[in-house]
């Protein structure tokens, strides 16, 4: 019965994972573009929520207006800002974007306070499930988990099955080509970029309601992502996927199983012990 | 020569009357060094802000005499923070330096401020080291010790005679140090005693193993978003009703309160000071306090403003003098003022003898949660250090 729960805990800190992840690996991989800031637009997501459900007293109003307002800070972001730092190495790009991690916490701070903010879930959503009899589960990590895999689904789908997932793809293969085929490849990225933000922005309010809404909850999330987008080669939404899952599972278990120490190195020695064999993680997109 | 000399007095006299003019119109220098930044930013606020509505009590004034301030953001780091210090006494010439919150910054900055003679009295953090072996007579906590507040929920556990208790704390130094504290007093069964990483986001798998563990009760020390986070959890996984919280102060205050929630019903905490307190110093403080910055205060600020109630206090029984730190060292040891939270004194390693009470989470008639006290737990509780700290004069 532990095992069963901790094993659904696990899974369910791996979808949450892979919602971060996923805009991240999606912008990492097809526009090579390193953007630390992804937690700073979970952040935008996580507030966005918190101050629109604390405003207007609904959940449901504080969905879209989190994915809309991160997809937008997003494509301002790319439009402003990144797009020139397509064609410059990492380093300048880390630079960049860590700038703006520490200018949206000091804007957040200024803006909304010090103190943390409050995101109470519905009362439709803040019960338990009993699973299976004598096992509750809090139902909003069941959605947390549904809403993952759907995006998921809906992510590969689009990516893989659909003409503007080809134009994605056909873009970061081969830019020239791609511009002299027709396709506007600016217009492509930007809108991108976008989507990758409002991944960020839905992470982030899903997350509101189990995580403390505070300056700075981008930056340890960010880690994560990384780690997952790692492991599971850059720019690859099945890999992200696979490696979320691992993470947190390794991570669940890891904390319960082995020594405080070693239980929080766990999921870097997993990323350590996967490197050693596959360099390029487990589902390289590029060679 | 009788001419001469009277000359010559009355220069002296002149000369006298114009330092004396002088040390009246310089204002006595304060450092405050604080976490301003990050996400620990908003306990530099709470001690900041109550130290600046403790000054605007006083009319910017300490002992009768003008005071500048200057604030510094140590962004958590010891190394930042030792270069706002070291600037503030070499080329500011501070008096007096205060406002650190965390305990290795502090014990960064201490040894180097201390040893240059300037006196560091801390509005928050009060490490064991600083309490014992390493006690100084340049340093004065006007908190608390570290320990004491997990120590004080011990006694109180261990009085109610709770027997099965599964403890939580992050792996770091403060987190066994509440541990170390609370397990002084408390001699009953440990059901569990779990280290998690520090800044953990998710404790899923923690609340799994304590509803399988089935203890009578939990004690746990997750001091900001930690606590956010674990409280929030704990309530949604359903099992606040079954198995009770209690923690030590610092944890379930208005820095967080706001963000937990109806999550934080409940919850037990064992404190120095509580935003109920009913002597009339603490009152005017917490009345003051939400007119100036619209929310009820924390223990932070409320330590932070007492700080400055005592500063005042002593350099007023100086004759507003700060120069001779002898004298205001002894002042210092010998305060007598009206502290916000009762009965205050200084034991012989410069560490508070205060008492400890019981707080439990309620909401007030206007729907804020806020920390309903309860009992005494204790009365003048000493911190378990002062036995190895040798004064040196």
């Amino acid at each position: 019965m532990l095992i069963l729960e901790q094993t659904l805990n696990g899974v369910q800190l791996g979808v949450m994972l892979f919602l971060i992840a996923s805009g991240l690996t999606l912008v990492f991989g097809i526009m090579n573009f390193i953007n630390l800031a992804h937690g700073s637009l979970y952040m935008a997501g996580a507030f966005t929520a918190a101050w629109v459900q604390g405003v207007s007293g609904s959940f449901l109003l504080a969905i879209p207006a989190a994915v809309v307002v991160t997809a937008a800070l997003g494509a301002v972001l790319e439009i402003g800002l990144f797009r020139r730092f397509y064609a410059r190495n990492h380093l300048d790009q880390v630079l960049v974007t860590f700038g703006i991690v520490l200018v949206a916490n000091e804007v957040t701070r200024i803006v909304f306070g010090p103190v943390p903010l409050r995101m109470p879930l519905p009362p439709a959503l803040a019960g338990s499930i009993e699973i299976v009899p004598g096992l509750p589960y809090p139902t909003f990590r069941l959605v947390v988990l549904i809403v993952g895999l759907a995006v998921a689904a809906l992510l590969w789908a689009i990516v893989m099955k659909t003409r503007i997932g080809m134009w994605v793809r056909a873009g970061s293969s081969n830019r020239p080509i791609a511009s002299a085929m027709g396709v506007d490849v600016d217009l492509v990225f930007a809108a991108l970029f976008a989507v990758g933000a409002a991944l960020a922005g839905l992470a982030g309010l899903m997350a509101g309601p189990i995580l403390a809404v505070q300056v700075g909850m981008g930056e340890p999330i960010l880690i994560l992502a990384l780690v997952v987008t790692v492991i599971g080669g850059i720019g690859s939404i099945k890999g992200a996927f696979v490696a979320a899952l691992m993470v947190g599972l390794v991570d669940t278990f890891g904390r319960v199983l082995l020594p405080p120490a070693l239980g929080s190195m766990a999921i870097f020695l997993l990323m350590a012990l996967i490197l050693a064999f596959r360099p390029k993680g487990l589902f390289p997109v590029h060679g | 020569m009788i001419r001469t000399f009277r000359v010559l007095s009355f220069a002296t006299g002149l000369a006298a009357l114009a330092t004396t003019a002088a040390a009246q119109e310089t204002p006595i220098r304060i450092g405050f060094i604080t976490t301003l930044s990050g996400p620990a930013g908003s306990i530099g606020q709470e001690l900041s802000d109550g130290f600046k509505l403790g000054l605007a009590k006083t009319g910017e004034t300490l002992g009768g005499r003008k005071v500048a301030v200057t604030f510094a953001d140590d962004q958590a780091k010891p190394d930042i923070g030792r270069q706002h210090a070291d600037k503030m006494v070499e080329s500011d010439k501070v008096d007096i330096l205060t406002g650190v919150n965390f305990s290795n910054v502090l014990l960064a900055i201490a040894k180097p401020v201390l040893d240059a003679g300037v006196l560091y009295v801390s509005a928050n953090a009060g490490p064991s080291q600083l309490a014992g072996k390493q006690c100084h007579p340049n340093f004065f906590a006007a908190s608390f010790q570290n320990d004491t507040t997990s120590e004080a929920m011990g006694i109180h556990m261990q009085e109610k005679q709770i027997k099965d208790v599964y403890i939580l704390a992050p792996n770091y130094p403060a987190g066994k140090d509440m541990v170390a504290g609370f397990k002084r007093h408390y001699k009953g069964n440990v059901a569990g005693e779990v280290y998690t990483t520090f800044n953990q986001l998710d404790y899923s798998a923690e609340i799994a193993q304590i509803r399988a563990a089935k203890p009578s009760a939990v004690f746990f020390f997750y001091p900001g978003g930690m606590g956010i986070n674990f409280i929030k959890q704990y309530d949604q996984a359903g099992l606040k009703p079954q198995i009770p919280l209690y923690t030590g102060a610092f944890v379930v205050d208005q820095s967080v309160l706001p963000a937990m929630g109806d999550a934080a019903i409940g919850v037990r905490t064992a404190t120095l000071w509580s935003e109920e307190f009913p002597n009339a110093a603490s009152r005017e403080f917490a009345a003051a306090f939400e007119t100036t910055y619209g929310r009820i205060p924390s223990p932070y600020a409320a330590d932070a403003y007492d700080t400055v109630l005592l500063l005042d206090a002593a350099i007023r029984a100086t004759g507003g003098r700060v120069d001779d730190k002898a004298a205001l060292r002894k002042a210092l040891e010998s305060v007598k003022f009206a502290s916000i939270r009762g009965d205050f004194r200084f034991n012989t390693n410069h560490f508070p003898v205060q008492s400890f009470y019981l707080t439990t989470v309620e909401k007030d008639a206007k729907g804020r949660l806020y920390n309903k006290l309860g009992e005494r737990i204790v009365q003048d509780l000493k911190d378990s250090y002062a036995a190895t700290c040798t004064m040196a004069p």
